[in-house]
Protein backbone atom coordinates (compact mmCIF):
# COMPACT_ATOMS: atom_id res chain seq x y z
CA UNK A 1 0.00 0.00 0.00
CA UNK A 2 2.76 2.58 1.28
CA UNK A 3 4.78 1.35 -2.15
CA UNK A 4 1.48 1.93 -4.17
CA UNK A 5 1.38 5.74 -2.41
CA UNK A 6 5.21 6.58 -3.08
CA UNK A 7 5.35 4.90 -6.64
CA UNK A 8 2.14 7.41 -7.40
CA UNK A 9 4.09 10.58 -5.66
CA UNK A 10 7.27 9.76 -7.67
CA UNK A 11 5.50 9.90 -10.92
CA UNK A 12 3.77 12.69 -10.22
CA UNK A 13 7.33 14.66 -9.36
CA UNK A 14 8.60 13.86 -12.30
CA UNK A 15 5.16 14.65 -14.55
CA UNK A 16 5.25 17.88 -12.83
CA UNK A 17 8.72 18.80 -14.11
CA UNK A 18 7.83 17.62 -17.73
CA UNK A 19 4.69 19.94 -17.09
CA UNK A 20 6.84 22.89 -16.13
CA UNK A 21 9.07 22.08 -19.05
CA UNK A 22 6.20 21.73 -22.15
CA UNK A 23 4.50 25.00 -20.79
CA UNK A 24 7.76 27.21 -21.10
CA UNK A 25 9.26 26.15 -24.48
CA UNK A 26 8.68 27.57 -27.97
CA UNK A 27 9.82 26.74 -30.83
CA UNK A 28 12.67 28.69 -32.39
CA UNK A 29 12.50 31.55 -35.39
CA UNK A 30 15.53 30.76 -36.91
CA UNK A 31 18.31 28.07 -36.67
CA UNK A 32 21.03 28.84 -34.15
CA UNK A 33 24.78 30.41 -35.33
CA UNK A 34 25.94 26.82 -34.94
CA UNK A 35 23.82 24.82 -36.60
CA UNK A 36 23.45 27.21 -39.26
CA UNK A 37 27.12 26.78 -39.35
CA UNK A 38 26.88 23.52 -39.83
CA UNK A 39 24.41 23.64 -42.52
CA UNK A 40 26.57 25.62 -44.50
CA UNK A 41 29.59 24.32 -44.31
CA UNK A 42 28.12 20.97 -44.48
CA UNK A 43 26.35 21.77 -47.90
CA UNK A 44 29.91 24.04 -49.08
CA UNK A 45 33.08 22.36 -47.63
CA UNK A 46 31.80 18.53 -47.15
CA UNK A 47 29.34 17.99 -49.33
CA UNK A 48 27.32 15.97 -48.46
CA UNK A 49 22.98 16.60 -49.33
CA UNK A 50 21.93 15.00 -45.65
CA UNK A 51 23.32 17.42 -43.30
CA UNK A 52 22.87 15.02 -39.98
CA UNK A 53 25.39 13.05 -41.98
CA UNK A 54 27.81 15.00 -42.15
CA UNK A 55 27.61 16.22 -38.79
CA UNK A 56 27.68 12.25 -37.82
CA UNK A 57 30.41 11.49 -39.48
CA UNK A 58 32.55 14.70 -40.33
CA UNK A 59 31.96 17.49 -37.64
CA UNK A 60 30.97 15.03 -34.91
CA UNK A 61 32.92 12.21 -36.27
CA UNK A 62 34.82 10.95 -32.94
CA UNK A 63 31.58 10.60 -31.21
CA UNK A 64 30.94 8.08 -33.87
CA UNK A 65 34.01 6.75 -33.29
CA UNK A 66 33.26 6.08 -29.75
CA UNK A 67 29.55 4.94 -30.56
CA UNK A 68 30.90 2.13 -32.59
CA UNK A 69 33.40 1.34 -29.37
CA UNK A 70 30.13 1.07 -27.57
CA UNK A 71 28.49 -1.43 -29.67
CA UNK A 72 31.71 -3.59 -29.75
CA UNK A 73 31.83 -3.83 -26.27
CA UNK A 74 28.14 -4.89 -25.96
CA UNK A 75 28.78 -7.11 -28.31
CA UNK A 76 31.75 -8.50 -26.78
CA UNK A 77 29.80 -8.72 -23.35
CA UNK A 78 26.80 -10.81 -25.01
CA UNK A 79 29.08 -13.03 -26.41
CA UNK A 80 31.34 -13.81 -23.45
CA UNK A 81 28.00 -14.30 -20.47
CA UNK A 82 26.09 -16.65 -23.18
CA UNK A 83 29.18 -18.63 -23.89
CA UNK A 84 29.29 -22.29 -24.12
CA UNK A 85 29.72 -24.38 -21.27
CA UNK A 86 29.60 -27.33 -22.30
CA UNK A 87 29.82 -28.55 -26.26
CA UNK A 88 27.00 -31.59 -26.10
CA UNK A 89 24.11 -28.56 -25.71
CA UNK A 90 25.21 -27.63 -28.99
CA UNK A 91 22.85 -30.66 -30.78
CA UNK A 92 19.75 -30.12 -29.68
CA UNK A 93 17.59 -29.69 -33.25
CA UNK A 94 15.04 -27.31 -33.38
CA UNK A 95 11.79 -27.87 -35.05
CA UNK A 96 11.12 -26.88 -38.43
CA UNK A 97 9.38 -24.10 -39.76
CA UNK A 98 6.37 -24.19 -42.38
CA UNK A 99 6.85 -24.16 -45.70
CA UNK A 100 5.09 -20.21 -45.82
CA UNK A 101 7.84 -18.98 -43.76
CA UNK A 102 10.82 -20.55 -45.61
CA UNK A 103 8.99 -20.08 -49.21
CA UNK A 104 8.91 -16.17 -48.02
CA UNK A 105 12.18 -16.21 -46.41
CA UNK A 106 13.53 -17.37 -49.73
CA UNK A 107 12.32 -14.48 -51.89
CA UNK A 108 12.52 -11.81 -49.09
CA UNK A 109 16.34 -12.37 -47.98
CA UNK A 110 18.43 -10.89 -51.08
CA UNK A 111 15.64 -7.75 -50.74
CA UNK A 112 16.32 -6.89 -47.86
CA UNK A 113 20.37 -7.03 -47.88
CA UNK A 114 19.86 -4.91 -51.11
CA UNK A 115 17.55 -2.86 -49.19
CA UNK A 116 20.37 -2.63 -46.00
CA UNK A 117 23.06 -1.97 -48.73
CA UNK A 118 21.26 0.87 -50.23
CA UNK A 119 20.59 2.63 -46.78
CA UNK A 120 24.21 2.52 -46.17
CA UNK A 121 25.38 3.29 -49.63
CA UNK A 122 23.60 6.46 -49.86
CA UNK A 123 23.96 7.93 -46.28
CA UNK A 124 24.79 11.28 -47.91
CA UNK A 125 21.72 11.20 -49.69
CA UNK A 126 18.88 10.35 -48.10
CA UNK A 127 17.55 9.87 -44.60
CA UNK A 128 19.71 7.27 -42.83
CA UNK A 129 22.88 5.82 -43.12
CA UNK A 130 25.74 2.81 -41.72
CA UNK A 131 24.24 2.23 -38.24
CA UNK A 132 20.47 2.02 -39.63
CA UNK A 133 21.78 -0.01 -42.75
CA UNK A 134 23.45 -2.46 -40.76
CA UNK A 135 20.27 -2.93 -38.50
CA UNK A 136 17.96 -3.96 -41.67
CA UNK A 137 20.92 -6.33 -42.66
CA UNK A 138 20.76 -8.00 -39.58
CA UNK A 139 16.92 -8.36 -39.78
CA UNK A 140 17.70 -10.10 -42.59
CA UNK A 141 19.84 -12.50 -41.11
CA UNK A 142 17.17 -13.16 -38.16
CA UNK A 143 14.58 -14.00 -40.42
CA UNK A 144 16.73 -16.86 -41.72
CA UNK A 145 17.78 -17.68 -38.05
CA UNK A 146 13.65 -18.24 -37.97
CA UNK A 147 12.65 -19.69 -41.12
CA UNK A 148 16.11 -22.16 -41.39
CA UNK A 149 16.00 -23.44 -37.58
CA UNK A 150 19.00 -25.66 -38.36
CA UNK A 151 21.62 -23.15 -40.22
CA UNK A 152 24.68 -22.64 -38.28
CA UNK A 153 26.45 -18.92 -39.16
CA UNK A 154 30.13 -18.96 -39.66
CA UNK A 155 31.97 -17.17 -36.23
CA UNK A 156 35.36 -16.98 -37.97
CA UNK A 157 34.11 -14.67 -41.13
CA UNK A 158 31.94 -12.49 -38.55
CA UNK A 159 34.59 -11.72 -36.36
CA UNK A 160 37.23 -11.46 -39.31
CA UNK A 161 34.50 -8.95 -40.44
CA UNK A 162 34.14 -6.94 -37.65
CA UNK A 163 37.42 -6.32 -36.69
CA UNK A 164 38.57 -5.36 -40.30
CA UNK A 165 35.72 -2.75 -40.67
CA UNK A 166 36.75 -1.39 -37.54
CA UNK A 167 40.32 -1.34 -37.90
CA UNK A 168 39.25 0.14 -41.77
CA UNK A 169 37.72 3.27 -40.57
CA UNK A 170 40.40 3.91 -37.80
CA UNK A 171 43.00 4.11 -40.72
CA UNK A 172 40.95 6.37 -43.06
CA UNK A 173 40.64 8.24 -39.87
CA UNK A 174 44.18 8.44 -39.70
CA UNK A 175 44.53 8.89 -43.25
CA UNK A 176 42.83 12.14 -42.66
CA UNK A 177 45.89 13.41 -40.45
CA UNK A 178 48.60 13.54 -42.83
CA UNK A 179 46.13 13.93 -46.42
CA UNK A 180 43.79 16.32 -44.96
CA UNK A 181 42.83 18.67 -42.24
CA UNK A 182 42.30 16.50 -39.12
CA UNK A 183 41.71 13.11 -37.81
CA UNK A 184 38.34 11.64 -39.66
CA UNK A 185 38.01 14.26 -41.97
CA UNK A 186 36.40 14.07 -45.50
CA UNK A 187 37.83 15.27 -47.88
CA UNK A 188 40.69 13.08 -48.14
CA UNK A 189 38.83 11.58 -51.76
CA UNK A 190 37.42 14.16 -53.89
CA UNK A 191 34.37 16.29 -52.89
CA UNK A 192 32.48 15.85 -56.37
CA UNK A 193 29.02 16.95 -57.35
CA UNK A 194 26.75 18.01 -55.06
CA UNK A 195 23.86 15.09 -54.88
CA UNK A 196 25.68 12.49 -56.66
CA UNK A 197 26.28 9.04 -55.39
CA UNK A 198 30.23 9.43 -55.59
CA UNK A 199 30.16 12.71 -54.05
CA UNK A 200 31.27 13.74 -50.42
CA UNK A 201 34.24 12.62 -49.94
CA UNK A 202 35.18 9.23 -47.56
CA UNK A 203 31.94 9.56 -46.55
CA UNK A 204 30.05 6.83 -48.36
CA UNK A 205 33.33 4.81 -47.42
CA UNK A 206 33.17 5.12 -43.72
CA UNK A 207 29.46 4.44 -44.04
CA UNK A 208 29.41 1.83 -45.44
CA UNK A 209 32.64 0.44 -43.20
CA UNK A 210 30.01 1.05 -40.66
CA UNK A 211 26.97 -0.70 -41.39
CA UNK A 212 29.74 -3.85 -42.43
CA UNK A 213 31.22 -3.26 -38.80
CA UNK A 214 27.25 -2.76 -37.23
CA UNK A 215 25.59 -5.43 -39.32
CA UNK A 216 27.96 -8.16 -38.51
CA UNK A 217 28.26 -7.51 -34.57
CA UNK A 218 24.15 -7.06 -34.49
CA UNK A 219 24.36 -11.04 -36.71
CA UNK A 220 26.87 -11.97 -33.49
CA UNK A 221 24.87 -10.86 -30.90
CA UNK A 222 21.33 -12.90 -32.50
CA UNK A 223 24.03 -16.44 -32.98
CA UNK A 224 24.98 -15.99 -29.80
CA UNK A 225 21.30 -15.87 -28.63
CA UNK A 226 19.86 -17.97 -31.06
CA UNK A 227 22.42 -20.95 -29.96
CA UNK A 228 21.71 -21.04 -26.29
CA UNK A 229 19.59 -24.03 -25.55
CA UNK B 1 6.57 20.89 -30.81
CA UNK B 2 4.91 20.82 -28.76
CA UNK B 3 3.09 17.38 -29.32
CA UNK B 4 6.40 16.01 -29.44
CA UNK B 5 7.62 17.00 -26.24
CA UNK B 6 4.45 15.66 -24.45
CA UNK B 7 4.24 12.44 -26.48
CA UNK B 8 7.76 12.05 -25.05
CA UNK B 9 7.25 13.11 -21.36
CA UNK B 10 4.10 10.81 -21.77
CA UNK B 11 6.49 7.70 -23.02
CA UNK B 12 8.98 8.74 -19.69
CA UNK B 13 6.08 8.45 -17.26
CA UNK B 14 4.77 5.71 -18.35
CA UNK B 15 7.95 3.61 -19.00
CA UNK B 16 8.81 5.08 -15.35
CA UNK B 17 5.35 3.49 -14.16
CA UNK B 18 6.31 -0.10 -16.28
CA UNK B 19 9.54 -0.41 -14.32
CA UNK B 20 8.51 0.68 -10.87
CA UNK B 21 5.55 -1.63 -10.28
CA UNK B 22 6.27 -4.53 -12.63
CA UNK B 23 7.46 -7.80 -10.87
CA UNK B 24 8.62 -9.83 -14.22
CA UNK B 25 12.27 -9.08 -15.21
CA UNK B 26 10.92 -8.60 -19.29
CA UNK B 27 8.64 -6.02 -18.59
CA UNK B 28 10.97 -4.07 -16.09
CA UNK B 29 13.32 -4.03 -19.41
CA UNK B 30 10.20 -3.21 -21.56
CA UNK B 31 9.70 -0.01 -19.52
CA UNK B 32 13.28 0.64 -19.68
CA UNK B 33 12.91 0.69 -23.45
CA UNK B 34 9.86 2.86 -23.68
CA UNK B 35 11.63 5.48 -21.63
CA UNK B 36 14.63 5.36 -23.70
CA UNK B 37 12.24 6.12 -26.64
CA UNK B 38 10.39 8.85 -24.53
CA UNK B 39 13.99 10.52 -24.13
CA UNK B 40 14.73 10.43 -27.74
CA UNK B 41 11.18 12.22 -28.44
CA UNK B 42 12.43 14.63 -26.25
CA UNK B 43 15.62 15.39 -27.78
CA UNK B 44 14.37 15.56 -30.75
CA UNK B 45 11.66 18.12 -30.14
CA UNK B 46 14.54 20.83 -29.02
CA UNK B 47 15.69 20.97 -32.51
CA UNK B 48 12.23 21.90 -34.47
CA UNK B 49 12.68 25.38 -36.40
CA UNK B 50 8.61 26.93 -37.01
CA UNK B 51 7.66 25.88 -40.65
CA UNK B 52 11.26 23.85 -41.13
CA UNK B 53 11.46 21.12 -42.73
CA UNK B 54 13.86 17.88 -42.65
CA UNK B 55 17.88 18.76 -43.27
CA UNK B 56 18.19 16.82 -46.35
CA UNK B 57 18.87 19.30 -49.31
CA UNK B 58 17.78 19.03 -52.72
CA UNK B 59 16.62 21.17 -55.62
CA UNK B 60 13.31 21.79 -53.17
CA UNK B 61 14.70 22.74 -49.90
CA UNK B 62 16.58 25.47 -49.81
CA UNK B 63 19.35 25.91 -46.94
CA UNK B 64 17.73 28.07 -44.58
CA UNK B 65 13.90 26.09 -44.21
CA UNK B 66 15.91 23.28 -42.14
CA UNK B 67 15.51 22.47 -39.11
CA UNK B 68 18.81 21.86 -36.57
CA UNK B 69 20.62 18.99 -37.03
CA UNK B 70 22.36 18.52 -34.16
CA UNK B 71 19.64 16.99 -31.99
CA UNK B 72 19.09 14.63 -34.33
CA UNK B 73 22.40 13.59 -34.75
CA UNK B 74 22.49 13.48 -30.79
CA UNK B 75 19.98 10.90 -30.90
CA UNK B 76 21.36 8.95 -33.77
CA UNK B 77 23.97 8.20 -31.01
CA UNK B 78 21.40 7.92 -28.25
CA UNK B 79 19.50 5.30 -29.64
CA UNK B 80 22.60 2.64 -30.35
CA UNK B 81 23.92 3.39 -26.61
CA UNK B 82 20.22 1.98 -25.74
CA UNK B 83 20.06 -0.93 -28.20
CA UNK B 84 23.84 -1.97 -26.42
CA UNK B 85 22.32 -1.29 -23.25
CA UNK B 86 19.24 -3.25 -24.34
CA UNK B 87 20.83 -6.15 -25.79
CA UNK B 88 22.99 -6.87 -22.54
CA UNK B 89 20.02 -6.11 -19.83
CA UNK B 90 18.30 -8.85 -21.96
CA UNK B 91 21.10 -11.61 -21.20
CA UNK B 92 21.62 -10.63 -17.59
CA UNK B 93 17.70 -11.74 -17.54
CA UNK B 94 18.65 -15.06 -19.55
CA UNK B 95 21.09 -16.19 -17.23
CA UNK B 96 18.94 -15.16 -14.20
CA UNK B 97 16.44 -17.42 -15.59
CA UNK B 98 18.68 -20.08 -15.67
CA UNK B 99 19.79 -19.48 -12.23
CA UNK B 100 16.35 -20.17 -10.72
CA UNK B 101 13.88 -20.75 -13.21
CA UNK B 102 11.92 -17.83 -12.56
CA UNK B 103 11.73 -14.30 -14.23
CA UNK B 104 9.61 -12.89 -10.74
CA UNK B 105 12.17 -9.75 -9.78
CA UNK B 106 10.73 -11.02 -5.61
CA UNK B 107 13.00 -14.41 -6.15
CA UNK B 108 16.17 -12.32 -6.46
CA UNK B 109 16.86 -10.81 -3.35
CA UNK B 110 20.33 -11.88 -2.71
CA UNK B 111 21.55 -8.35 -2.67
CA UNK B 112 18.85 -6.53 -0.49
CA UNK B 113 19.62 -5.81 2.92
Amino acid sequence: MIKRFVTFLLILLVGFFFVSYVVKVKPADKLPSLANDYVNKGIDDVGSANIVTAVVVTFRGLDTLGEVSVLFIATAGVGFLMRIEDKKSKLIKKRPASELLRTGTNFLMPLIFLFGIYIFLHGHLTPGGGFQGGVVIATGVLLLLLAFTSSDINHTLLNITESFSGAFYVTIGALGLFLAAGFLDNRILPVGHFGKLLSAGAIPVIYSLIGIKVGSELVGILDSLHKDE
Amino acid sequence: MILVSIIGALLVLIGLWGMLTQKNIIKIIIGFSIIDTGTHLLIVSIGYIKGGTAPIIDKTIARSSVVDPLPSALVLTAIVIGLAVTALMLVYAIQLYKQKRSLDINDYKELKC
